[in-house]
């Protein structure tokens, strides 16, 4: 099996911190534009998303050009899926092409990790169904070391849809390696009691105020009430009891800040008056991204 | 005049407590004697020292394909597995294309398996037609037509008004209900255990819950109705629990657990393999525990394969995509021994009882034993044979297992079916 980035999970806290190291090398100064390199001259990168993703595509597209490589992006619906085309022969397909890694968003977990067994090819996961989304968390731990310094011994409040969440999976495994404590809330029957398990150092609970209480950081996740046939939880009071207010704000640490991986619900999961404050590390995430992926794709190529 | 010895094996019949080394002289298809020395002369030799010599294995759950899936499987290569795992009888699902829930699918199937199989075949009919849970199928014309149990496997009959009225109806016939037990609300859209592994792989969960409360409420109809009422592949430590409660009330209930079940947990599974994929999935470590101790108890009275081929396109693929269910047939005997025999936990003859007399006696089928006159079905084992499990190398024509490679102590040897040696290890 050739080395890709499948998850968070298997990565050691060196092996992360190796990257977050690299993903400060590639983030701009203040003020000025992003450096350009040309570490990857000649390489071809491919993007496959299966599922759409405006904002992780694009972010993979510019960290792979930054890093001077050849990226090509495939939208699932205008390839052969849509054909019936299964997911071994597509991937075979592009194999053939010889790309030097392939980056990958698909709806069903696990489906890079499934495809690594059969390809020769380095594949970087883009999210996996409700799995892991690994270059997520690496680019939260970078915003998270650029406004507090460190990721050790923080207090991480994650909150919404968190059986359903690759971010929250993802953010676990890697903040759990740094000994942060976390807290998991969400209406009960979106936290199931397992993740208490997954790592140690790790609380549930569907009070909002307990979550968020002398929290260092809070993680808003999105929450789809498009879902509903499910009837995992009432929609009409989601935002009443788990969305994200300024009241909120006195519970957490003065300096806490709030993030959110996006596409933001605003006035479902979080208020505008919350997510556009001095306290939201909103847009520092997205502009990190490209560093954390530049860093990431480095990796994963170097060898 | 046919006639074969059977020379210096252990024989072993549970339903009649033989245990001795000695002979078996088969004469046309049929058992004619069992003794020491019997006179070999002008016979057909098969010796069996150091081997074990039982009643033909029964094999209450395959699904064999056909007709309509004859890529995954036909009745003549789920045959020949069958024969290669120490089995002589099979019983298969009716979940095929068309569902076996009429007197025609069933002759077909019996007519098919005269032509081509190398095992007895018997099979099982739908409980509700086209085993869709909405109309009861023609259950007594497809009993005249040769089915020996009832079900819907693949799936439960999710409405308890219709199950009551298969039972009453199975009852009057005296046909045994084998159910699925699977809530499908609980389980919707789930690939695996619901647990621990599950939320760790972001996986969607099949909750125990989901067959528990089946089984529960089976249970209760099963009084009410009187039927023989047999739960399908028992996966959970609380159904087993329930199983066992009502034996000790005394009513018609009796229950099979597979190879798989009993050796595998969800934490043995290799992520995202659907070698490790089926209904119902792989539970919890506690869950293989209880399974082992209700084999030993007796709460389980039978081990039973739910060998189910898929094609290996069909299995490569997401794991949300892939269809559930494993191949079996060739490992059940072998994985019985590693995990029931070899480390103390059941006698021999018990481990031989969940093969043949049991499943014999839930079905009513005139097979299981050794005695005079009984037609000479007889599986030959051995209990320290090295040999590795090599899947490329199955009779099935899928490749669907989680146990490819593995290396076992003891398995099939020789299987003779109606006097006749259908199969043979190599040596």
């Amino acid at each position: 099996m050739s080395r890709g980035l499948l998850d968070i999970e298997s990565l050691s806290r060196s092996e992360i911190e190796a990257i977050l190291a690299r993903s400060k090398h590639f983030q701009p100064a203040p003020g000025e534009p992003f450096k350009r390199f040309d570490t990857l001259r000649g390489r071809t990168i491919v993007n496959l998303f299966f599922e759409a993703s405006t904002r992780t595509r694009t972010s993979f597209e510019l960290a792979a050009k930054r890093l001077g490589a050849d990226a090509i992006s495939i939208a699932a619906a205008s390839s052969s899926i849509a054909k019936g085309e299964s997911l071994v022969d597509t991937l075979n397909t592009l194999g053939a092409m010889r790309p030097d890694a392939i980056v990958m968003r698909h709806s069903a977990s696990g489906a890079p990790h499934f495809l690594s067994r059969y390809l020769p090819v380095p594949i970087v996961n883009a999210g996996d169904g409700t799995h892991e989304h690994p270059t997520q968390a690496l680019l939260d731990a970078l915003t998270i070391l650029d406004r507090r310094g460190t990721l050790e011994r923080l207090r991480v409040a994650i909150i919404g849809d968190i059986a359903h969440s690759r971010v929250a999976r993802s953010n676990i495994f890697l903040l759990s390696k740094f000994g942060a404590a976390i807290v998991l809330c969400g209406p009960a029957p979106l936290l199931p009691r397992e993740m208490a398990a997954l790592a140690p150092g790790i609380e549930l609970t569907t009070s909002m105020e307990q979550a968020i209480r002398d929290a260092d950081v809070i993680m808003m996740l999105r929450v789809q009430l498009e879902r509903q046939h499910e009837a995992a939880f009432p929609a009409s009071e989601y935002f009443q009891f788990f969305g994200l207010r300024p009241e909120h704000m006195q519970l957490a640490k003065p300096d806490v800040i709030v993030m959110h991986p996006g596409p933001m619900n605003r006035g479902r999961e979080i208020s505008s008056e919350v997510a556009d404050s001095k306290r939201s590390a909103i847009l520092n995430q997205v502009e990190n991204g490209v560093a954390v992926r530049m860093a990431v794709l480095e990796r994963v190529l170097a060898q | 005049m046919s006639r074969l010895i059977i020379k210096n094996g252990r024989v072993i019949d549970p339903s009649q407590q033989l245990d001795r080394i000695c002979d078996v002289a088969i004469e046309e298809g049929r058992i004619r004697e069992i003794a020491a020395g019997l006179p070999t002369a002008g016979a057909q030799v098969f010796d069996a020292s150091q081997l074990i010599v039982a009643p033909g294995f029964i094999d209450m759950h395959v699904h064999l394909r056909e007709p309509g899936f004859e890529h995954a499987e036909t009745i003549e290569s789920g045959s020949r597995a069958a024969a290669a795992g120490g089995f002589t009888s099979i019983c298969c699902m009716p979940n095929t294309q068309p569902v076996n829930d009429s007197a025609t699918v069933t002759s077909y199937i019996r007519q098919r398996a005269r032509e081509s199989a190398i095992v007895h075949v018997f099979p099982i009919g739908a409980i509700t037609r086209n085993s869709a849970g909405e109309e009861l199928a023609a259950i007594a014309s497809m009993k005249e037509a040769g089915i020996v149990a009832i079900s819907d496997d693949g799936k439960p009959v999710m409405n308890a008004r219709l199950l009551r009225r298969a039972m009453e109806y199975a009852c009057a016939l005296n046909l045994p209900l084998i159910e699925h037990c699977e809530d499908l609300h609980l389980s919707a859209g789930g690939d695996m255990h619901e647990g621990f592994q599950s939320t760790r792989l972001g996986l969607r969960g099949i909750p125990r819950s989901s067959e528990d409360v089946m089984v529960a409420r089976d249970l209760i109809l099963a009084e009410l109705t009187g039927v023989r009422y047999h739960v399908a592949h028992l996966s959970s430590r609380n159904a087993a629990g329930m199983v066992a409660f009502a034996k000790q009330r005394g009513l018609p209930v009796t229950a099979e657990v597979t190879p798989h079940h009993f050796t595998l947990s969800d934490a043995d599974m290799l992520p995202y393999d659907s070698n490790y994929k089926m209904k119902p999935p792989l539970r919890e470590a506690s869950d293989v525990q209880a399974l082992l101790e209700a084999l030993a108890s007796g709460a389980i009275d039978a081990i039973a394969t739910d060998h189910a081929p898929h094609p290996g396109d069909e299995k490569m693929q997401e794991f949300e995509r892939c269809p559930f269910g494993i191949i079996g047939l060739e490992t059940a005997l072998a994985l019985a021994l590693e995990r029931l025999y070899h480390p103390g936990r059941i006698s021999l003859p018990h481990l031989i009882a969940l093969f043949t007399q049991n499943p014999a006696r839930i079905l009513s089928l005139h097979r299981g034993a050794l005695r005079p006159g009984d037609i000479a079905d007889v599986t030959i084992f051995s209990l320290e044979r090295d040999w590795t499990y090599d899947v490329n190398r199955s009779f099935s024509k899928s490749r669907n297992t989680p146990f490819h490679g593995r290396r076992f102590r003891g398995g099939p040897v020789a299987t003779i079916v109606a006097g006749k040696i259908v199969w043979q290890a190599e040596q």
